[in-house]
């Protein structure tokens, strides 16, 4: 079996041949085979630079792997600020011993993830280490995308105003019912795939829509509960949820009662959240309609005075309490 | 042939019209009540369930919880869960536990905090994986630290059978199985205690049975009803209590007749039984010394018994609990959590200074995370349909 070994990261002629034969490969394009030590950009008006950086256990997961997620995020994370991504840097740390095939499986992902926009890779890095000092292989992505929200402010977690809706634009929770699923010691089965996905067009649309977007976030680690939570905070503002508007799949919910989590709580990486005034609520759901990742897209609250700060579910029954923030790891109920 | 729906198993359970008809019956009923109905919740589970649906919020004001005892992690000791940092910091050697055992504080650290430093610290989905991690790592002694009520200590005999069987020599058991009937009873013996009403356990009735809880109704003279988790249940339950109180009867009745029965699981009780005894006493969090309350390994076990085997690094000098943390007054119904001085401010579930606030299922945890709505005031409009 062809492994990843110490040379290829020493920068001598295995890096060259690794670069060239992978890397190159899949992503090449006139920037990044120009093979400077920094990438030259022309950049227009308002600009959006994020990054991040993915680490998951195991690295593929039914419906996708670290490949797709170190893409999606990182375009995810521009598009919520209303940023057409156009350019991304992607370092690579690599223990030694990885199968090269899941190497290229993870990079051939990434390049699959990255035509669903016109983002390009433009940079990268390279460093293969030791076995144990990381678990496998770690990707850091950075971006660069255009602002495009000239006409109206920019989606920012300040801006939720009271009598906004609350839409959410899938159901919740499978990423991280999955990758909870998929590790070794569960030994539990289903056909449930991670939401990973890219979500820069559905945005475009909404934008081009006109609608006012007040606030725009992916619920990834810490899921649906985390944004609700930063959002009531920062803005200072009630976000009353209505607990049987939100849609979760019942795989999802199923390992909930299992384990005794919250759906809420779940990573999410292709699912977003979004506060606009309630007036605007059908074209939006529209919009959503117009998109295969989205089809599920709900209203499930809206925006009040009742407890500034506060996330508060409705129950169906008339009761209510406080969604709160998730702490800690997430660790099973004992019975 | 149609196949089952995840649906089918609790979305009858959790039926809003179901729930509002079982409201306004309970609210009805509760009318005729000569004197405030305080119904302990025994099992965490339960106390979960409660704060989670908001089903406090659907009684009315002659009705409320006291939140029992019944969460393993919260009555852990102090003194005990140093036990298994001990263990775990010993070299070589991989420690087992279950779930949120992993975050709670002992004296000076918590698990959590110890495998950040390096130790070997797993928490398991199931106890029989303690098999697995023990033949994988011959040249390691592995420690299952094992915790809970008459619900999980089954699956910890099988695990001990087992390991017998397949005769590891690497695999030790440090047993911290508590059991709910002495210490309700520690509890309702005290002379301050305001309890008048039991919502038994479910999961630790499914396997003991209904039948441990015939001396308490006796000796107290109160209503049991063993309930299921779900919020039917739990409502259903609470109207089974109101009407024994007006019939004047104190009986066990058995909410939870989809899987208690009134003998409960007797092959599991006989696994127990080949392995286990009754320890003399056990030290509980927030409750202290109660006699009888909890199992050990029996002497023809010590070769596996943790407690024995490395009894050169255990201490079992007791520790008390924060002198201002009220839990003991909480868990009898004579204080509420916001009644504590320190809750909230010295004491919040990232920091407990009580076995109350360490986990989801102890009634101060559950007060903090769900009940802040609650706390402040409650919005005009809910309220009138939550007791419509």
């Amino acid at each position: 079996m062809k492994v990843i070994e110490l040379s290829q990261g020493g920068g001598g002629a295995e890096s060259q041949q690794l670069v060239q034969q992978l890397f190159y490969r899949y992503f090449g394009n006139e920037i990044l085979l120009k093979s400077e030590d920094a990438a030259v950009l022309s950049l227009q008006g308002q600009s959006a630079f994020t990054t991040d950086s993915y680490t998951v256990s195991p690295l593929c997961f039914q419906g996708g792997n670290i490949g797709n997620l170190a893409v999606a995020g990182t375009l995810n994370d521009l598009a919520m600020m209303g940023a057409a991504p156009l350019y991304l840097s992607c370092a690579f740390m690599i223990e030694e011993g990885l199968p090269f095939s899941t190497l290229e499986k993870v990079v051939k992902s990434m390049a699959e993830e990255l035509k669903k926009t016109d983002a390009r890779i433009v940079c990268g890095d390279t460093k293969v280490v030791p076995q144990g000092a990381v678990d496998k292989l770690f990707i850091n992505t950075s971006g660069i995308g255009q602002i495009q929200t000239t006409t109206q402010a920019m989606p920012s977690a300040h801006q939720l105003q009271i009598g906004d809706a609350i839409l959410v634009s899938g159901d919740i929770g499978r990423h991280g019912a999955v990758v909870m699923s998929a590790r070794d010691n569960m030994n539990l089965h289903s056909d449930l795939k991670s939401d990973c996905d890219v979500l820069w067009p559905v945005v475009e649309a909404l934008i081009n829509k006109g609608l006012s977007v007040h606030a725009l976030r992916d619920a990834t680690r810490g899921g649906l509960a985390a944004v609700l939570n930063e959002w009531a905070q920062t803005s200072q503002v009630c976000i009353e949820v209505e607990e049987d508007k939100i849609p979760i799949s019942d795989a999802v919910q199923g390992l909930c009662e299992l384990l005794g989590f919250e759906a809420y709580d779940f990573a999410n990486e292709g699912t977003f959240l979004m506060s606009l005034p309630c007036s605007q609520v059908e074209e939006a759901l529209a919009v959503f309609q117009q998109f295969e990742c989205t089809q599920q897209a709900a209203m499930i609250g809206k925006v009040s005075e009742f407890q500034p700060g506060l996330v508060v579910l409705q129950t169906p029954w008339g009761s209510q309490r406080v969604l709160e923030l998730p702490k800690g790891e997430l660790l099973p109920r004992i019975c | 042939m149609s196949t089952l729906q995840l649906q089918d198993l609790y979305q009858g359970f959790r039926q809003p019209k179901t729930i509002q008809a079982l409201a306004h019956k309970i609210h009805q009923a509760a009318q005729s009540l000569s004197s405030p109905l305080r119904i302990m919740e025994v099992c965490g589970g339960h106390t979960h369930t409660i704060m989670k649906y908001g089903l406090n919020q659907l009684l009315p004001e002659n009705i409320e919880f006291i939140h029992g005892p019944g969460c393993p992690v919260c009555i852990m000791p102090k003194e005990r869960i140093d036990h298994a940092i001990a263990l775990a910091k010993m070299p070589n050697t991989i420690l087992l536990t279950l779930g949120d055992m992993i975050r709670v504080p002992g004296s000076k650290t918590s698990l959590a905090k110890q495998r950040a430093l390096g130790s070997d610290i797993r928490a398991l989905y199931s106890p029989l994986d303690a098999l697995k991690i023990a033949q994988e790592n011959p040249d390691k002694q592995v420690v299952f630290f094992a915790i809970g009520f008459e619900t999980t200590t089954p699956m910890t005999a099988a695990v001990i059978q087992q390991a017998l069987a397949l005769k590891l020599t690497n695999l030790f058991f440090h047993i911290n199985h508590v059991l709910v009937p002495p210490a309700v009873a520690a509890i309702l013996s005290d002379s301050v205690c305001q309890v008048n009403a039991l919502i038994g356990p479910s999961h630790v009735s499914v396997i003991s049975g209904a039948q441990i809880y015939q001396p308490l109704a006796e000796q107290y003279q109160m209503p049991i009803v063993v309930s299921g988790f779900e919020p039917v249940d739990v409502m259903q339950s609470i109207l089974m209590i109101v009407e024994q109180v007006l019939q004047e009867r104190h009986e066990i009745e058995i909410q939870y007749s989809r899987a208690v029965t009134e003998q409960g699981n007797q092959k599991a009780q006989e696994m127990i039984q080949t392995y286990l005894e009754p320890r003399s006493h056990f030290r509980w969090r927030g409750l202290g010394d109660i006699q009888l309350s909890a199992l050990q390994l029996k002497e023809a076990y010590q070769f596996i018994d943790a407690e024995a085997v490395f009894e050169a690094v255990l201490s079992d000098e007791p520790i008390d609990d924060h002198k201002l943390c009220i839990c003991g007054d909480i868990l009898k119904g004579v204080a509420k959590p916001q009644d504590c001085k320190v809750f909230g401010r010295g004491c919040d579930p990232t920091r407990p200074l009580g076995s109350c606030m360490v986990s989801s299922e102890g009634a101060c945890n559950a007060y903090y995370r769900y009940a802040e709505v609650a706390l402040r005031s409650v919005k005009p409009i809910e309220r009138k349909q939550a007791t419509a």
